[in-house]
């Protein structure tokens, strides 16, 4: 079967990798991993459809394909656009992709309340880290913010929609993972919101699911609101027989206490395999589980704070996506210091150092 | 006064029934088109250098020809009558009183493109014009244009009016596709174009009414004969609706020859400005396109006389041009203000955008809040060039071309008028007392009343 698929050349920030037919320019940047991989709130591997409508993972492609090396005048969503062959791409080092992310990153904060501090998803939010990536301090809008009240869906879930930042995900999870669409958006453009339109109708084995594809905080689990801080909290994988689903979980312990429980994810964020809402909500006790191990998290640094074990450190990737330039971005001090020079140890001055002191040459 | 295609017969009484239609000549296009084959039909359109009347003005012939044509899928026509463009008008005035024009158009491209489900999605708004569809449709059925083995030719072709909901989103192909289907209008992410998966992931193409409405006169006079008209890549003629400060607004049909000036002052078209006022500035096409100052809308930057073409109306870019659009064609004069104007157009769009995506969604918003402040007196310097900073970050970074159209007419209006944002800002009192008045981009023309 691997024969029959055609392998693709494809050059994002001048490292080459290839993919075959079908891939995306964000998967495809994900393979190569580090700083090359365009962010993403709303994409979402395992959702179909989703992606395109947050626009922060936008690209430039500066030479379409080897057979049309025209390159394409705007700047494309990488989430929703296919590789080509012979594809040159320009992520971190477009100056207009960079410049672009940036207005994204402002229009996508320009509603959210940035109540961090009393935000469950601090910590493990997406939000936050794009716009420490991303983002510039400060901001310019000087008009009060959109707000909703805060909505129960269903006996474990709220919804915050000020929060929102309407990426779909949650649209996309209710619309494919449950059986009937009882979750969708109304109005439109800055007051649409998600919504049941029937509260407390979100009653499927698998509607926790939406709390954990939520990129911010907009989707909680009620069953641990302000219960803790992410990072206070520690990360094990946990197994059970589970007739719903899988039953592979992340389980949230502070001591011996279950405080939440999710399902994995792997380095971008996504879910590896859905879980059950009796496995999400009603499994609160270590002796439910089979517990495997400290979870392996190095997406979020404030929750590996204090797991060091299974920490993995981001690929160095300057060298390659500068064209091999390993530019020294530290010099040695000593070397061109008129004042502290080396070889001479100030521990063993008799007393304080004076310019004098330094002046060896000048003294002699 | 230039040839006229579209509105030939509008004048005549009673053009809106079969009857008198058929007796003007009426459905021999139709008649003229069974009888080639559809490569003919679309080879023909091709000679004609029609191009889309909708607003990006992409050639009509070449559209159809991308139209995938996998064995046994079907494929659709949907005619685009969604006209919500603020000044736009010239759909309805076509569909009001001479439908059978539209019909008699669909039937001929549906042939063409081997469509036997044919659809009109129209306006919600336009719900009177929906009556008078049906009523067209049902008298062509009846004369057997519409229907199984139409004519003998074993070719079945239905058409069915569809209404939307009054959104200006759904104008946009891949929305209106998705409302067609009956769901939420949101753009959809191309690719996949229409032409490959379009309505029901069928091979799709969606046409403008009165692109639709030209095959008629294309297949009656020739493609060659059409191409004749006009100049350039601008070829047939085009159907503007004019409105705003001028004497004679309305709908009128030119062929692509005259220029802005004598559309604007000739007695058979525009016929003035009223009251003795002068023209201050003018947006050609709809109101995405960029605003013209007076000065830039007679001539080109280049010194030359601007014409009212595709190419005449684009020359210079963005930066001194603007576009032919969909035909909207709004004239301001010395006493319409351009910060006010601006404003309008940015609560249209904040009003009109999905929230799909995100520059559009909170961007457009963004936008309409700083203008509200520029326009009541509390705005400040900076909001122009943060205005500026905004429009920027829209423009072209959008899932559909609605975001452009958010941030065209605030560019334009702050390059070309910049001076009376600062003057809105530097006088807050006095600019809510009177307006700005003429400026050096009034066109220097002697008021003649």
């Amino acid at each position: 079967m691997a024969e029959d698929i055609k392998m693709l050349k494809v050059t994002i920030d001048n490292i080459t990798v290839d993919v075959p037919q079908g891939t995306t320019i964000l998967q495809a940047a994900r393979m190569i991993g580090g700083d090359v991989a365009p962010p993403a709130m709303c994409y979402y591997s395992k959702l179909k459809g989703s992606g395109g409508k947050c626009r922060t993972c936008l690209v430039e492609v500066n030479k379409g394909s080897e057979a049309d090396p025209r390159p394409m005048p705007k700047l494309v969503a990488s989430c929703r656009t296919g590789v080509m062959d012979g594809m040159e791409v320009k992520n971190i080092t477009s100056d207009r992709v960079v410049d672009a992310r940036n207005g994204v990153v402002e229009f996508l904060l320009l509603n959210h309340p940035l109540d961090c501090p009393v935000c469950d998803q601090a910590g493990e939010c997406h939000l936050q880290d794009l716009s420490y990536n991303h983002g510039k301090e400060g901001t310019r809008y000087e008009f009060s913010r959109r707000t909703f009240e805060k909505h129960d869906l269903g006996p474990y879930i709220q919804l915050h929609m000020t929060r929102c930042i309407l990426c779909y995900r949650c649209v996309y999870v209710a619309d494919q993972l449950t059986e009937k669409r009882v979750h969708g958006i109304l109005s439109r453009g800055d007051h649409s919101e998600i919504a049941t339109h029937i509260e407390k109708s979100l009653d499927n084995d698998f509607i926790g699911n939406v709390i954990d594809v939520c990129p911010v905080g907009a989707l909680t689990d009620k069953t641990f609101r302000f219960k803790n801080r992410v990072w206070f909290t520690k990360p094990v994988d946990a197994h059970r027989e589970c007739t719903t689903c899988k039953g592979h979980v992340t389980l949230w312990q502070r001591g011996d206490e279950v405080l939440r429980v999710t399902a994995r994810k792997d380095q971008w964020g996504e879910v590896e395999d859905w879980i059950c809402n009796t496995c999400r909500f009603d499994k609160k006790k270590t002796s439910d589980w089979v517990i495997e191990g400290p979870t392996k998290v190095d997406r979020h640094s404030v929750i590996s704070q204090g797991h060091y074990t299974g920490l993995k450190k981001p690929e160095e990737i300057f060298k390659a996506v500068h064209a091999g330039r390993d530019p020294k971005l530290l010099m040695d001090i000593h070397s061109v210091s008129e004042v502290n020079r080396p070889g001479i140890a100030l521990s063993e001055l008799p007393g304080p150092a004076t310019s004098e002191t330094f002046n060896v040459d000048k003294k002699s | 006064m230039g040839r006229k295609l579209l509105l030939e017969k509008i004048d005549v009484p009673g053009i809106r029934g079969y009857d008198v239609y058929r007796s003007n000549g009426g459905y021999d296009a139709v008649e003229k088109a069974l009888k080639m084959s559809p490569d003919e039909v679309v080879e023909e359109v091709k000679k004609s250098g029609l191009r889309g009347r909708g607003g990006a003005g992409f050639p009509t012939g070449l559209k159809w020809s991308f139209l995938a044509k996998p064995a046994g899928v079907p494929r659709y026509l949907v005619c685009n009558a969604d006209e919500s463009e603020p000044g736009t008008f010239k759909d309805r005035y076509l569909m009001e009183f001479i439908p059978h024009l539209l019909i008699e158009g669909l039937i001929a491209s549906s042939w063409a493109l081997g469509c036997n489900h044919t659809y009109i999605y129209i306006r919600g708004e336009y719900a009177w014009i929906v009556e008078i569809l049906e009523n067209a449709i049902a008298e062509a059925t009846a004369h057997g244009w519409l229907g199984t083995n139409i004519k003998g030719t074993g070719f079945d072709c239905r058409i069915h009016v569809q209404r939307g909901a009054g959104a200006y989103i759904c104008g946009e192909e891949t929305a209106l596709i998705e409302s067609l289907e009956g769901k939420r209008g949101n753009p959809r992410i191309k690719p996949p174009f229409p032409a490959v998966k379009g309505l029901w992931d069928c091979p799709t193409v969606v046409n403008n009414v009165e692109t639709l409405a030209a095959i008629v006169p294309i297949l009656n006079i020739g493609g060659e004969e059409f191409s004749k008209i006009g100049v350039g890549k601008s070829t047939g003629t085009k159907l503007i609706s004019a409105c705003g400060n001028i004497k004679r607004p309305g709908v009128y049909e030119i062929d692509m020859t005259i220029t802005v000036e004598e559309f604007i002052y000739g007695e058979q078209y525009c016929g003035g400005i009223p009251n003795g006022k002068r023209l201050k500035a003018c947006i050609p096409g709809g109101s995405s396109v960029p605003i013209l100052p007076a000065n830039l809308l007679l001539k080109t930057a280049k010194g030359e006389t601007r014409m009212m073409t595709y190419e005449g109306l684009s020359d210079g870019g963005f930066a001194t041009g603007s576009m032919m659009g969909s035909g909207g064609f709004i004239v301001l004069d010395e006493d319409q203000c351009v910060v006010r104007h601006t404003l309008t157009l940015a609560r249209f769009y904040r009003h009109e955008s999905c929230g799909q995506c995100s520059p559009c969604r909170e961007g457009t918003g963004w936008m309409e809040k700083i203008l509200h402040n520029i326009e009541h007196g509390k705005g400040k310097l900076s909001d122009i060039d943060l205005l500026w900073d905004i429009q920027r970050k829209i423009e072209g970074n959008t899932i559909c071309p609605l975001g452009d159209a958010a941030a065209w007419p605030v560019a334009a209006a702050i390059r070309h008028f910049r001076d009376e944002f600062e003057w809105h800002v530097l006088h807050p009192e006095e600019s809510q007392r009177r307006n700005y008045g003429l400026a050096h981009y009034a066109d220097a023309r002697e008021v003649t009343m």
